[in-house]
């Protein structure tokens, strides 16, 4: 199978071509064209035709065809370069060239089906129920008032990662919305953003509307600081360098966390299954996964019980439906978050949990690839390096923390589980700014309600809300 | 009966003269470079340190590798007078830096090697879309740069006026390290607009040079515009940098050029310039480049032995050798690799393509303007 570049919906292909291989067995799965950084400049001059074709489309025709979309996602044999694809090809595919259990793979193909069907539902929600024909035209009135609002940009960029099919769901609305898309898929899984096209063009989304450029990271940069408006998946150096730039939105680790309040921590017991489902879910690959559960006493009980029931978990084949671990398929990584975290122990508070109940060292090497068994560390002080890390695996610090230090020393935080019944806590939660998606209760961090912003509002971040008056 | 040679027949009679031209070439500069009465204190200091007699010893180009490899290291801070050969004493010196983004740049002296080399060169590039008495523009560094006089002489040299910008590359690696990418586009604007500014001042500029990176800009600044490089009538383009690969060939050709010429070169300010292979469609825009023999030899090297060239076809390190009377550079290793290439009817001897950086040394390499 070849993956051609895609340029405003037409295939290109490239003199330069990467392999993709079965991370187990070697097998070729496909080629992919490569992108150079000036085919992306070049095409950006055109980047107004994608929003003008979008726009010739009203808004809830448009809908239609993106719910139309999410069933042929889910459900549709569609064409995949010069080939095609079955929803069965496509987990196995993505399974083979990422080391993800093809069970995730399913799930996340539910996933994002779920955001394509359930479009109409989310968008309203985003928008505050704006009738969505205002961000196509412009402008319109709402409750007698008139009202404006400008796309800042006429595509969305997105450099896309390869470690969790699941992000995918941030980009979808933009077509809706009558905005173009410009991707970069990630190296090993140009599947995802591949097959979305797919369907849309199936389902009759402009081709012209739609631009995918395998490629190297000079590719990345090129769509990064070519659209006014982009969005970036990397690691923390990743955040750091955007995060001050008004046209990108980088999402990197969440540091998500569990923390449970002095009123409900004696009973820890009780929410020992919240607990475990946030770092387990989804092979710990994700940004929403806890790393790291809050408590001001009983922290090594908490870390030795969640050490026993993550122990159970094993490597398990790709194709197995119990497994709940992914391959490390880039050569060496596993080594070096190894590293990492053999180096976080040396702090005299951090003690590693799953050790005695691990029936093999954490890193398990294969001839293709490495797995790290899941790991809990205990963190006697906050102080402790450890203390606020996340690596892609099951991977959790216990931290003990004073309740009134928890929220400042906790630190950026993508999700928020507090289980706690304090009022006053509640408050201080709700005013803290360095916590995005805020649950209060039983709520795992890795279950998300898609009606609601995630990480900033996608509609905020492309419109701009202004004044607008006519004679 | 006189017999027709074949043309396999032919090539071989050529690359045996080619050789036999380069050790005949070899000796007369090794026996400038060694002689008390001609050659450079760098050289000939060289020679005792390492116990050799280089007139007597070398003979052919075989026998190189008895001076190790040159270290560009050596170029590194003053006084320049020991790289003067004495039997240049006297002649106006240019000097002509590299590198310098930070501390102190390698230097070379140079007296007449630009300009023989760049006539060589003139005479590979097609008088169709080089037209002599053409105006050129010099859309590339300007500064203590070999290239920039250099191309002012070629196109001086075809009988036409060279137009320059100011551009300075180190301040571009400069902005690249710190990550000021606004800075940097800005940089790029400033460039491209005293380029348009000299296309669009009607000096029937026809010629140009640059890198692939302002090439870019430049073709996509007037694309935006409704314009074309083309259209602003330049017909030929002579190019080159490490970015010159085959699908950046295939999409400049497709997509930046309009129809006007553009022929690659390979180079740096030790060597001199490498002409390249006509490519296109045919070849899947493949790039292969020769250096001037005998003043200049491309070999490529396997990476575990330097001294051992690769199979034809095959990947290895990038080894350049100059020979002129101003220079002696024996067997420096370059920054890049590539994929050794067979000799043919124009330059009867090995050549290198896919050349990119070093693979060891790719992580470090900041590629600015070039």
């Amino acid at each position: 199978m070849h993956l051609p570049i895609i340029r405003w919906g037409k295939p290109y292909e490239s003199l330069d071509k990467v392999h993709i291989h079965h991370f187990e067995t070697g097998e070729p799965i496909a080629t992919v064209s490569q992108a150079i950084g000036g085919m992306v400049r070049k095409d950006l001059l055109q980047a107004k035709r994608a929003r003008a074709a979008l726009r010739q489309i009203p808004a809830g025709e448009l809908l239609e065809r993106v719910k139309q979309a999410g069933e042929l996602y889910a459900n549709g044999v569609l064409p995949m370069g010069d080939a095609k694809q079955s929803p069965d090809d496509f987990v196995k595919q993505q399974s083979a060239s990422t080391g993800m259990p093809e069970s995730m793979c399913r799930a996340n193909l539910e996933k994002n089906k779920f955001v394509l069907v359930e479009m109409e539902n989310i968008l309203l929600s985003l928008t505050r129920g704006l009738d969505l024909g205002v961000l196509g035209r412009g402008f319109g009135e709402e409750r007698g008032v008139p009202i404006s609002f400008q796309a800042q940009a006429p595509v969305l960029g997105a450099v896309l990662p390869s470690n969790s099919p699941g992000v995918h769901t941030l980009w979808l609305p933009v077509i809706p919305m009558q905005l173009g898309l410009v991707l970069k898929p990630g190296s090993s899984e140009p599947w995802t953003p591949y097959r979305v096209a797919s369907a849309f063009f199936e389902a009759g989304i402009p081709p012209e509307a739609i631009s995918i450029y395998p490629g190297p990271h000079e590719v990345g940069d090129a769509i990064l600081n070519g659209c006014s408006k982009a969005m970036v998946f990397g690691g923390q150096e990743t955040i750091n360098k955007y995060k001050n730039n008004p046209g990108v939105q980088p999402h990197g680790p969440g540091f998500s966390k569990i923390m449970l309040g002095d009123d409900v921590v004696d009973h820890w017991r009780d929410y020992l299954e919240v607990m475990v489902e946030s770092v387990v879910k989804n092979g710990g690959r994700s940004c929403i996964n806890c790393s790291g559960i809050w408590v001001s006493r009983h922290g090594r009980d908490i870390a030795d019980a969640l050490a026993q029931e993550l122990a159970k978990i094993e490597v398990r084949s790709t194709t197995d439906p119990k497994a709940q671990l992914a391959a490390f398929t880039t050569p060496k990584m596993a080594d070096a978050v190894n590293s990492m975290i053999e180096s976080d122990m040396s702090h005299p508070a951090v003690e590693d949990m799953t050790a005695i109940y691990r029936k093999s060292p954490r890193l398990i090497k294969q001839a293709r690839c490495d797995y790290l068994l899941p790991t809990v560390l205990y963190c006697k002080s906050a102080d402790a390096p450890a203390a606020n890390k996340e690596y892609m695996f099951p991977f959790v610090s216990v931290v003990e923390c004073p309740q009134d230090e928890m929220i400042e020393r906790m630190g950026p935080t993508l999700v928020l589980t507090a289980l706690t019944d304090d009022p006053s806590l509640k408050l201080d939660l709700l005013e803290a700014i360095h916590v995005d998606r805020l649950n209060i209760g039983r709520v795992p961090t890795s279950s998300l309600n898609w009606l609601q912003p995630h990480e900033g509002n996608i509609v905020e971040f492309l419109f701009r809300n202004r004044a607008y008056q006519t004679a | 009966m006189a017999t027709v040679a074949s043309p396999a027949g032919s090539l071989q009679s050529k690359i045996h003269h080619a050789k036999e031209e380069l050790d005949r070439h070899l000796r007369e500069i090794v026996a400038w470079h060694f002689s008390p009465d001609t050659g450079c204190p760098f050289w000939l200091e060289k020679a005792k340190q390492l116990r050799i007699n280089p007139i007597k010893d070398v003979q052919s180009y075989e026998d190189l590798p008895i001076f190790g490899h040159f270290e560009d290291e050596w170029l590194r801070g003053g006084p320049l007078q020991r790289w003067i050969p004495r039997g240049l004493a006297g002649k106006p010196t240019y000097v002509f830096e590299t590198g310098g983004t930070t501390g102190i740049p390698k230097s070379r002296i140079a007296f007449d090697d630009f300009r023989t080399d760049y006539e060589l060169f003139s005479k590979t590039l097609p008088e169709e879309f080089f037209p002599m008495g053409s105006n050129w523009l010099m859309l590339g560094p300007s500064g203590p740069r070999r290239l920039r006089l250099a191309v002012e002489h070629l196109c001086q040299y075809r009988g036409g006026i060279c137009f320059c910008v100011d551009l300075d590359p180190r301040w571009v690696i400069k902005l690249i390290k710190k990550g000021w990418h606004e800075h940097l586009e800005a940089y790029k604007d400033h460039v491209i607009d005293q380029a348009i500014s000299i296309l669009s001042a009607k000096h029937d500029v026809k010629c140009m040079f640059t890198t692939p990176k302002l090439l870019e800009s430049l073709a996509l600044r007037l694309q935006k515009g409704g314009s074309s490089i083309r259209k602003m009538g330049i017909t030929g383009i002579f190019s080159g940098g490490t970015e010159f690969t085959p699908q950046w060939n295939k999409f400049a050709h497709e997509e930046l050029l309009d129809g006007a010429y553009m022929t690659p070169t390979y180079g740096n300010t030790l060597m001199g310039l490498a002409a390249s292979k006509p490519s296109g469609q045919a070849d899947g825009y493949k790039i292969s480049y020769y250096a001037p023999q005998p003043r200049a030899v491309i070999e490529v090297v396997s990476f575990d032995d330097y001294t051992k060239p690769v199979d034809y076809g095959q990947t290895g390190r990038v080894k350049l050798t100059t020979l002129t009377k101003e220079f002696f550079v024996p067997s420096f290793m370059e920054r890049d690799e590539g994929e050794r290439e067979l000799p043919y009817d124009t330059f009867p001897w090995d050549g290198v393509s896919g050349v990119r950086p070093f693979h060891e040394l790719a992580a470090t390499t900041t590629v600015g303007v070039y």
